[in-house]
């Protein structure tokens, strides 16, 4: 070993210790070496394995599964501009993206030559209600505009420490319009808990269930009857997880629960300890969210200093609840609550076969809870105000409020908080969408509708929406929209199952032939049989529902999909013309048989 | 009752397929008293006339065959693929792990006992394309007859389906990919 | 669940598959109650001992009207299975055409061919191509270890030899590596390589593979052509039989 290498080594083992110390999750030792080396290399790969002592194969995959894990260097400033319909480089209608590529000279996906910038896209960053965004080494900026594209390239190439960039990019809004039950007030620290304690853990059940609090994340299943379960089944622990992990495209309102309702959040999840008998709880965050990390977790530690988290919370004996919390590092399947538990970990996030359900076999196999952050925040508020009060909001099957995230062609995107039951067009008319075509629910692994539903019902038994709501106006190309969830699914499909791990590339492919002026009838009816295949075949509700888009967009706008049929009854699905031009520039030639039409 | 017209050609295969096929022998005989050969290396005929059958063996491997292939299917009102080649690249699509200019360089360079190396460059050549194409990436495909070759008896079955005026299957003793 | 059983008028721990009634022990899956009473449930990641994996998809059964995984699934008394029907073989081909389209299967040129178990169930579903565009992905060869081949052109990421060698051999030589369609089969070794890692040839994971993924070498054409496993045999037939079937044929044994 040359001393070079030593250097090497030695460095990387005291990033890992240090790392380890802080924290001891893998996803927090990678993320520290992908921070400081800028890539996590193979020696990386096995120092953290020795360690950790972990298999160097479980780490090296974990490497390769999340996308702001690199084995090849990122630039000193790492440049990711969220993709998403909403808060995309394309959002503007002018591409952004390719517009600092010029500028900096670079092309999307790849570093700089002399290592100062990288530049890609990546999955939609939450910043939807502030129009285009990017993350530049994890902090976003937002609200994006060709003018200040020119100046980030100039700050870039100056290296001009991010601490100078201009502070006001950095702000991100609340943006909160229309608050309801939830929003309107802010708890006071502990005062849910003092109520709940009153209760007891019997009674603080009873109250869930009565409420009829149905999980917020889009699924509905009935928060008390999961505390219940978890309660009930055998463990040696039991674990409460705050799913923080909101990666569906158009979904930004945990980014302002977190912002701005972190203490009832933390609030919720000890409230579900107590109920279940849990001494330990995560909060599962986004990697893309990694810039709340520091309010987070002074939220916390000023809860432990007021004894509402720690030993004997509020002096109750034995009643002794903490919350650690996990980054993750750029995977929507990890929303999945069985994928987020082998992300906790220190996995890749494959979803579980269920059953068993987490509630009986979770995080190491034990009892766990897995909730939305909306859910532990009208938990906080149930038990304050008791069932009945939550009961009197809403439907009869739907019970109390839904934040939604507004985003889209509206002229007031940002978060609004509307009773159960409210109509889209009542939503509609509040955001200032003047020309709606269609209205995507709960984001692109929920419900494209068009305009004539638009007096549908937000609700478990009608449109359930885990949040998201992204307005599309007269002047789009829904095809364009469809294509660009195509292309998001496919990129987050974990792999596991080969109907969506294929199947989702070649819906992807597919569409982008039609979207090229290539594709033919046949292609269309090929697109809905693949399609339904992937739907009813796939593992998890990910490949479940990302031909969603596609067979509802077939369905209600299938001119989008047929202006653009070629009227042949055979296209091939590559330009063979550009298939010689490898050809060509080896022979240098260029004549008409060097060509086909 | 006028004869049945097949076409043959291969494209980047290794004529295995036409050698499997006149394997079927004295069989021959019987199915000429049904079928006529038109474009064919069995007749020498250069150009495809109108026909009943085409049956295509090899992949799409550069402009020459997709111009092949391309009168076959004008020409043709059924198209076969024949054989792994034509069905999924084959062994020609090997090709496509490397990029053209490593493929030409390792052929017509840096081989073991190349002489006077250069990749051979003439308008009389044919370009390559990029990578090897089963035919239904370039062409619409009526029927796929697999096989490394197909077996006569596979060739029989599917031309007397045709014949017969029948939905051409295989059955399982007939259907291989080797 | 309870009370879909006292409703239902069967008592005993029976399930019902294509209307034929079988029957089932607790702690059984579907699969596994549906291979001991002799109906085949086609399967290319399931392997009878092993943990269930659920990823092929080739097992899909509807259950009433629902989707489901029959290796995964417990079996529950009163369950109405449908398996071999046209339209669940339907979508089993087009599963088994997308294994097909995105490695690269190239049978002619393939050691394993007539012992494959992806190329037999093509032949028992009656494909006769791939159908879709070929990905022709660019695939690490690992040809490093003496006597095993590691060639993943040819793996179809059924984790059986990741599960034999953790469950059966007591060693983790195997893992999936990346996501979605760059998923891999990795080596748990410091360079990444078969022969830097503890496999031996006679481990089970040497030996376990459905497809021509990891091969012994030397061996590759000790039984000819037209004898092989599945010459002679229906997947249908060979997926019934308890036995490890690569078992039967190890080269040092």
């Amino acid at each position: 070993m040359d001393s070079n290498t030593a250097n090497t080594i030695g460095l990387l083992r005291s990033i890992i210790a240090e790392a380890y110390a802080e924290s001891p999750h893998l996803l927090h030792v990678l993320y520290a070496l992908q921070r400081q080396f800028l890539h996590i290399s193979d020696e990386a790969v096995r120092e953290v394995a020795a360690h950790l002592d972990l298999p160097l194969s479980q780490v090296d995959a974990v490497v390769e599964f999340y996308s702001f894990f690199h084995k090849i260097p990122r630039g000193r400033y790492d440049i990711l501009f969220s993709n998403c319909t909403s808060c995309g480089y394309m959002a503007g209608g002018v591409d952004l993206m390719a517009m600092l590529g010029r500028r900096l000279d670079i092309v999307a996906g790849n570093t700089r030559g002399d290592g100062l910038v990288s530049m890609d896209q990546t999955s939609c960053i939450g910043m939807c209600d502030h129009g285009a965004a990017l993350l530049v080494n994890g902090m976003p900026i937002v609200s994006l505009d060709a003018a200040m594209i020119d100046r980030i390239a100039a700050l870039v190439e100056a290296e001009t420490p991010l601490e100078d960039w201009p502070a006001e990019w950095f702000q991100v809004d609340d943006n909160i319009r229309v608050s309801g039950m939830l929003l309107k007030d802010d708890l006071s620290t502990g005062i849910g808990l003092s109520t709940m304690l009153a209760l007891d853990a019997a009674g603080t059940l009873s109250e869930i269930i009565q409420s009829g609090l149905r999980g917020r994340g889009g699924a509905g299943f009935s928060t008390g009857m999961k505390w219940q379960f978890c309660r009930e089944a055998q463990g040696a622990a039991r674990y409460v997880v705050c799913n923080a992990d909101e990666g569906e495209p158009g979904t930004f309102k945990d980014r302002v629960l977190l912002h701005s309702h972190a203490d009832s959040l933390f609030e919720g999840m000890a409230v579900c300890a107590f109920a279940v008998g849990a001494k330990q709880g995560y909060l599962y965050l986004r990697g893309e969210y990694r810039y709340l990390l520091p309010h987070l977790q002074s939220v916390l530690a000023r809860r432990r200093g007021l004894g509402l988290l720690g030993v004997d919370i509020l002096d109750q004996p034995g009643f002794n609840f903490d919350i650690d919390i996990v980054v993750g590092a750029g995977a929507y399947i990890c929303g999945e609550e069985s994928a987020l538990i082998e992300s906790l970990e220190g996995k890749r996030g494959i979803p579980r076969t269920r059953p068993p359900f987490p509630v009986t076999h979770g995080y190491l196999g034990q009892p766990t809870v897995v909730n939305n952050v909306e859910t532990f925040i009208a938990a906080t508020h149930i038990v304050l105000r008791g069932s009945a009060w939550f009961r009197a909001v809403g439907t009869e099957k739907s019970a109390g409020s839904k934040i939604l995230s507004i985003s889209g062609d509206c002229a007031a995107p940002g978060i609004y908080e509307y009773p159960f039951g409210v109509t889209i067009r009542q939503v509609l008319d509040d955001c200032g969408a003047k020309d709606a075509q269609a209205v995507q629910i709960g984001g692109p692994s929920g419900t494209l509708i068009g305009s004539a539903e638009f007096d549908r019902r937000l609700g478990f038994d009608d449109l359930s929406t885990g949040g998201s709501l992204m307005v599309f106006s007269q002047a789009r190309d829904m095809l364009a929209v469809i294509v660009n969830f195509a292309h998001f699914f496919a990129h987050e499909s974990c792999g596991f199952c080969t109907p969506c791990r294929v199947g989702t590339v070649l819906l992807k492919n597919g569409l982008d032939k039609i979207a090229g002026g290539h594709g033919t009838r046949y292609d269309l009816d090929e697109m809905q049989r693949l399609a339904t295949l992937v739907k009813s075949r796939s593992h998890c509700g990910l490949g479940q529902t990302a031909a969603n888009p596609i067979l509802d967009g077939l369905q209600r706008f299938p001119q989008a999909f047929e202006q653009r049929l070629v009227h042949r009854d055979f296209e091939p699905h590559f330009d063979l013309d550009a298939a010689l031009e490898e050809a060509r520039q080896i022979s240098h030639r260029d004549d008409a048989a060097a060509h086909i039409e | 009752m006028s004869k049945i017209r097949i076409a043959t050609t291969s494209l980047a295969g290794c004529f295995g397929c036409h050698m499997s096929f006149l394997d079927m022998d004295e069989r021959l005989v019987a199915l000429l008293e049904h079928v006529e050969f038109n474009r064919s290396p069995f007749t020498d005929i250069k150009h495809c006339g109108p026909c009943d059958i085409g049956l295509i063996e090899g992949g799409v491997c550069n402009v020459e065959n997709v111009h092949v292939l391309r009168e076959f299917r004008e020409n043709c009102k059924i198209l076969i693929a024949v054989g792994a080649c034509a069905i999924n690249g084959g062994v020609p699509a090997m090709r496509n792990h490397f990029n053209l200019r490593e493929c030409l360089e390792e052929a017509y360079v840096n081989g073991v006992g190349v002489e006077n190396p250069q990749i051979p460059n003439d308008v009389e050549l044919p370009l390559l394309l990029d990578k090897v194409h089963p035919i239904h990436d370039v062409v619409r495909v009526d029927y796929y007859l697999p096989g490394c070759p197909p077996s006569p008896d596979a060739f029989l079955k599917i031309l007397g389906d045709l014949l017969a005026d029948k939905e051409p299957s295989l059955p399982h003793n007939l259907l291989h990919y080797d | 669940m309870s009370a879909d059983i006292k409703q239902s008028p069967i008592t005993k721990n029976t399930i019902t598959i294509d209307g034929q009634e079988i029957p089932f022990l607790a702690g059984q899956t579907i699969m596994d109650a549906a291979l001991a009473a002799g109906v085949y449930i086609p399967h290319l990641c399931h392997r009878q001992g092993f943990t269930p994996h659920g990823s092929c998809k080739l097992c899909v059964v509807d259950i009433a009207s629902r989707s489901a995984s029959a290796c995964t699934m417990p079996a529950v008394a009163g369950q109405q299975i449908s398996n071999n029907t046209p339209a669940l073989n339907e979508a089993r081909k087009t599963i088994t055409q997308m294994l097909f389209i995105e490695g690269n299967h190239i049978c002619p040129s393939c050691e394993k061919c007539g012992d494959c178990t992806l190329q037999a169930m093509a032949y028992h579903l009656g494909m006769l191509d791939g159908h879709f565009p070929q990905f022709f992905q660019r695939r690490e060869v690992d040809a490093s270890h003496p006597t095993v081949m590691l060639d993943r052109d040819r793996c179809i990421l059924c984790e059986l030899c990741v599960r034999a060698s953790r469950e059966v051999d007591g060693k983790n030589v195997f893992a999936i590596a990346g996501r979605g369609i760059n998923a891999h089969l990795v080596v748990n070794s410091a360079s990444g390589k078969l022969v830097d890692s503890d496999l031996e040839t006679s481990d089970m994971a040497a030996h376990i593979c459905p497809v021509g993924a990891i091969l012994i070498k030397e061996h590759g054409y000790e039984v000819p052509i037209g004898q092989r496993t599945f010459d002679l045999h229906q997947v249908s037939e060979i997926g019934l039989e308890k036995t490890i079937l690569t078992k039967v044929r190890q080269p040092d044994e």
